[in-house]
């Protein structure tokens, strides 16, 4: 999977354009691991971890897959897009530092406990509207599929796809550089 | 959320579809020269003497000015709204413009007696074009930024900067069309002023408000 390069993702991601799901996941995990790579490279000093990077590219890169032509080259794309989501953690992290010092007490007392869950993509989760979050939580951390989603929440499965981008869209923005 | 359950939620998310970037800056196009049209012929219209002004090469000229900067804004634009895509080339020609208005300066310059130069750079009314070209292309700038937004430009603020160029270059053709200044003296001056503080907006917008 790491060494997926530049043919074969374009390949996928091709694919994935024409409606192959199966190479859409391909083309992500590729790229997950090339990010994964790109990130634990750059990032040498601690304050941001290298796989919230990882996350906040795959979310852009999603989103924003109509910026890629499909006659241009891929890597440079990707490349682009990782570097531009680095930079975005970097300055968030500057702001939250400062507002760490001025809540010090608070941060003293309540040691926060670093885990896979608390990731910042899981953070910006936890504050969507709760019509959105039931339904992107449903199919991300249960790993439900649309149609079994739309079951549970009686919902109709368009309804689900609506919530879904709706809401892994609203996820983006507050990643969004400010 | 682990990264493994994010790619099967983007993957559940792999139907959902956008416009097209290439619809979007169509009608993004298509907006600014009509609200740049609707809002000059709307007030202050067309000068009266157009039709004879039309064969006048000082004239033609400001035309040819203001629509290469907007044309050559444009072209590097569309590659700045691309992640990783090659400006280079299409930054070069952003020069075009200001070249070619170097050259008319210098031939007005040889054509007009160094005393009325003067006269001609502060020209009949540089306050109208100071206002009307930033306010024209105010709408077509606001519709370009929104396109940018639907983009992912990896430099949000000099994409801005260049769209308040293609913004002033669309205001400022449609203005010319009002202007009696025909002296690429003013042209230099004035228009270039207006178009630059199109460019500054660009810029302040693209900093603050292309998030993605």
């Amino acid at each position: 999977m790491a060494g997926m390069n530049e043919a074969e993702l374009a390949r996928l991601m091709r694919a994935a354009t024409a409606g192959d799901e199966k190479a859409y996941a391909e083309f992500l995990r590729g790229t997950a691991a090339i990010v994964r790579s790109f990130a634990r490279r750059k990032i040498v000093q601690g304050g941001v971890d290298p796989e919230d990077v990882v996350q906040e590219t795959l979310l852009a890169i999603h989103l924003k897959r109509h910026t890629w032509r499909q006659d241009a080259p891929i890597l440079p794309w990707i490349y682009a897009i990782a570097r531009f989501k680095m930079i975005d953690a970097f300055r968030r992290r500057g702001r939250r530092i400062e507002i760490a010092i001025e809540e010090f007490a608070e941060t003293l007392a309540e040691p926060e406990q670093e885990t896979v869950s608390e990731r910042d993509i899981g953070r910006a989760l936890d504050s969507l509207p709760p019509g959105q979050r039931v339904v992107v939580s449903s199919i991300s951390v249960d790993g439900n599929s649309i149609g079994e989603t739309a079951r549970k929440l009686n919902m109709n499965e368009t309804a689900v796809r609506v919530a879904l981008h709706r809401g892994l869209a609203a996820i983006a923005k507050r990643f969004g550089r400010g | 959320m682990k990264t493994d359950e994010l790619i099967r939620t983007l993957g559940a998310d792999a139907k959902s579809t956008v416009m097209p970037l290439g619809k979007v800056w169509f009608a993004a196009l298509l907006f600014a020269l009509a609200a740049a049209a609707f809002l000059l012929f709307m007030t202050i219209g067309m000068r009266p003497d157009f039709m004879q002004a039309m064969e006048t090469v000082r004239f033609l000229f400001k035309f040819v000015f203001t629509s290469t900067v907007a044309i050559t804004a444009f072209l590097a634009l569309r590659m700045l709204a691309l992640p990783g895509a090659a400006v280079g080339k299409f930054g070069r020609w952003l020069l075009l413009g200001p070249l070619l208005m170097l050259a008319a300066v210098m031939l007005e310059l040889l054509a007009i007696p160094s005393s009325d130069w003067g006269r001609r750079l502060v020209g009949n009314n540089m306050f109208v074009c100071l206002t009307f070209i930033p306010l024209v292309g105010l709408c077509p700038l606001a519709a370009l930024v929104a396109t940018l937004k639907h983009a992912a430009p990896t430099r949000p603020t000099l994409a801005g900067a260049v769209a308040g160029l293609l913004a002033g270059g669309v205001a400022a053709t449609f203005y010319a069309a009002h202007c009696v200044d025909d002296s690429p003296l003013f042209v230099a001056t004035w228009y270039s002023l207006g178009i630059a503080i199109l460019a500054g907006l660009g810029a302040l917008a693209g900093r603050f408000f292309v998030r993605w």
